[in-house]
């Protein structure tokens, strides 16, 4: 990782023609570093714009929308909108299916997490064992996983495990048993499809991580009569820290935000809501049930759980030293 | 030890791995294989109970009923038009914003670069219901426009945060260097900077042209009424139907919707396997 930690964090001009000072040039008078001011945020302008208008201003509205009344009656005009403070979240944390729907999204996220992270660094250490060809063939296959939408890929696996026309039911015999129908089959069905699809960028980033490491390193562990799960134990999942964590908070963010695969697969949470997650119950209360105040206010606590992970991913980053 | 011997050790078990590797491969891939199977299938064999992976009259109704379908290709544009404006766009604006952050130090810096960080975390989906309204009041509903920008900016936060590591590693001598020549600061930007950072560029947009590519959650919020200005996803969900669902013409369209991006991966895969490896190692 970066070396130079030591660097002051509030150097006031970096000096960006790399520290040399003096010599002014004849054309230049004042040193293009020096001459800095207002560059930066002229780069910075177009990028700030957008999220300002486009990301910080709608979550601004979200966290308003969520204290007022706003259902039908007042997207149309017709009523006026009247402020309910904590009216709202006291609905929403007395309703016992958002508890439900809240667990449903940890765990579900936490098995996804998981099985996506062990598969995924399993195979990126499968993939320094073995030769060209073979690694070839599971590189493609994996970027096709990972290239494919998540809405067509949603539709192939469930075709796949449809109780009439799929191949997986008859090969292992299972007759018509419908995955979708029950709770636990539904999420198993859904968590193999968000496996199938993001366990490559895990791979791909380990892989060009385990690569990074200096072969000698390894050799001489392996030499040393190292099993392959001591070697990754003990040297390469230490070297891969950094990259760990990164792919890591991915997965946790990604996963806990599935949306596509639980609306189509489960055709919008499954019967009776019981495939829920939070963030499509925060689209079903709003748009399938014009309670945008609810919506928004689900959307917060979303909002508030991720910040809190990424806080934790901070004081991680943080711990080692890097420099943001 | 001798890298022979080395070899002869590992052999049993290199061969091993390989045979495992090459199943998980091909169970990775059947799923695509079944999808692009699927669509050729005549009708009949679809709908069977057989389920043959093979297929000995491969026809190209499926294909057929997505194409007649009403304005199917000026769904397919409408989505090349707003995947290719937002992956443009937002490499241009994130390579001068990751150009600001790494290249000066000024005033609210490391704030800057923690907002990037979070503004990933937010959950766009989340975001829809706020940003309906906007969208409404801005007279944008039902335009590509209301899939362009909300896009555009959902995917600038991590093509910032993942082309840092490209900027950072152009040597500042060189920056040096051009300036000594006479180079303006706009000149360096463009005809050094750019070509330099260029490979990052084409991993960091893998990521939007994915995401953009793949949406289906605004277009179906944002165009609620002018069909003309569907994007993809929205043909391939008229052949859900309540009754029965045309597995052909599901499986044909999805088919139709993958390909572009499996095209976009295969082109781009080797800088984004060593982009990859750039943008976490910094």
């Amino acid at each position: 990782m970066t070396a130079d930690t030591t660097t002051p964090r509030k150097t006031p001009v970096r000096a960006g023609a790399g520290g040399v000072t003096a010599r002014p040039p004849r054309r230049r008078p004042a040193s293009p570093a020096r001459r800095s001011g207002w560059t930066p945020w002229l780069y910075l302008l177009p990028a700030l714009v957008l999220l300002g208008g486009l990301l910080v201003y709608p979550i601004y509205q979200l966290g308003l929308i969520s204290f007022l009344e706003y259902t039908q009656a007042q997207v149309s005009g017709g009523e006026p909108t009247t402020f309910q403070g904590f009216g709202n979240y006291a609905t929403l944390f007395g309703d016992s299916q958002f508890w439900q729907v809240l667990l449903a999204t940890v765990v579900f996220a936490a098995a996804c997490v998981v099985a996506t992270l062990v598969t995924g660094c399993a195979l990126a250490v499968l993939l320094t064992r073995i030769r060209a060809v073979p690694r070839l063939a599971l590189m493609l296959a994996a970027l096709g996983a990972w290239a494919t939408p998540a809405i067509t890929g949603s539709t192939v696996w469930v075709f796949l495990f449809d109780p009439d026309f799929g191949p997986v039911n008859k090969v292992l015999g299972l007759g018509d048993f419908s995955w979708t129908y029950g709770r636990w089959s539904a999420f198993a069905l859904v968590l193999l499809e968000v496996l199938w699809c993001s366990f490559p960028f895990v791979m791909v980033t380990v892989y060009a991580g385990i690569r990074a490491i200096p072969t000698e390193v390894l050799e001489a562990a392996s030499l040393d009569g190292a099993s392959q799960w001591r070697i990754w134990r003990s040297v390469m999942a230490p070297m891969l820290r950094p990259i760990l964590i990164v792919v890591t908070i991915q997965s946790v963010i990604w996963d806990f935000k599935v949306f596509t695969q639980i609306y189509v697969m489960t055709n919008g949470g499954g019967i009776a809501g019981q495939n829920l997650v939070l963030n499509v119950y925060a689209y079903q209360k709003a748009f399938a049930s014009s309670q945008y105040s609810l919506g928004s206010a689900i959307g917060v606590v979303m909002l508030v759980i991720l910040l809190a992970v990424t806080l934790v991913y901070l004081r991680l980053v943080r711990r080692q030293g890097e420099e943001l | 030890m001798s890298a022979r011997t080395l070899l002869r050790v590992r052999r049993p078990g290199r061969l091993a791995a390989e045979a495992a590797a090459l199943v998980i491969a091909a169970a990775v891939a059947f799923p695509l294989y079944w999808m692009v199977l699927s669509a050729f299938k005549p009708a009949g064999e679809i709908q069977s109970t057989e389920a043959r992976p093979w297929t000995l009259a491969p026809s190209l109704d499926s294909f057929r009923r997505v194409f007649e379908q009403q304005e199917f290709g000026r769904y397919f544009l409408n989505s090349l038009v707003v995947a290719g404006t937002v992956v443009i766009a937002s490499a241009l604006i994130a390579f001068l914003a990751a150009t600001a952050v790494t290249r000066f130090r000024f005033r609210f810096r490391t704030t800057l670069l923690i907002m990037f960080l979070v503004a990933q975390m937010v959950p766009v989906e989340a975001l829809t219901i706020p940003l309906f309204f906007l969208m409404r009041d801005f007279g944008q509903l039902n335009t590509l426009g209301s899939l362009i920008l909300p896009h555009l900016a959902f995917s600038l936060p991590f093509a910032i945060w993942m082309l840092r590591g490209f900027v950072k590693a152009v040597p500042e001598a060189l920056e040096e260097a051009a300036y000594i020549d006479g180079a303006s600061r706009t000149r360096f930007l463009w005809q050094i900077l750019f070509p330099l950072v260029f490979p990052g560029l084409v991993a960091t947009s893998v990521f939007s042209f994915i995401s953009t590519w793949n949406d289906f959650l605004f277009a179906k919020s944002f165009i609620i009424s002018d069909t003309s200005q569907s994007t993809l996803p929205m043909a391939l969900l008229v052949f859900f139907k309540p009754d029965e669902n045309d597995w052909g013409g599901i499986m044909a369209a999805s088919t139709v919707m993958t390909v572009p991006v499996l095209v976009f991966f295969v082109l781009v895969q080797r800088r984004l396997v060593s982009g990859l490896g750039g943008a976490v190692k910094d």
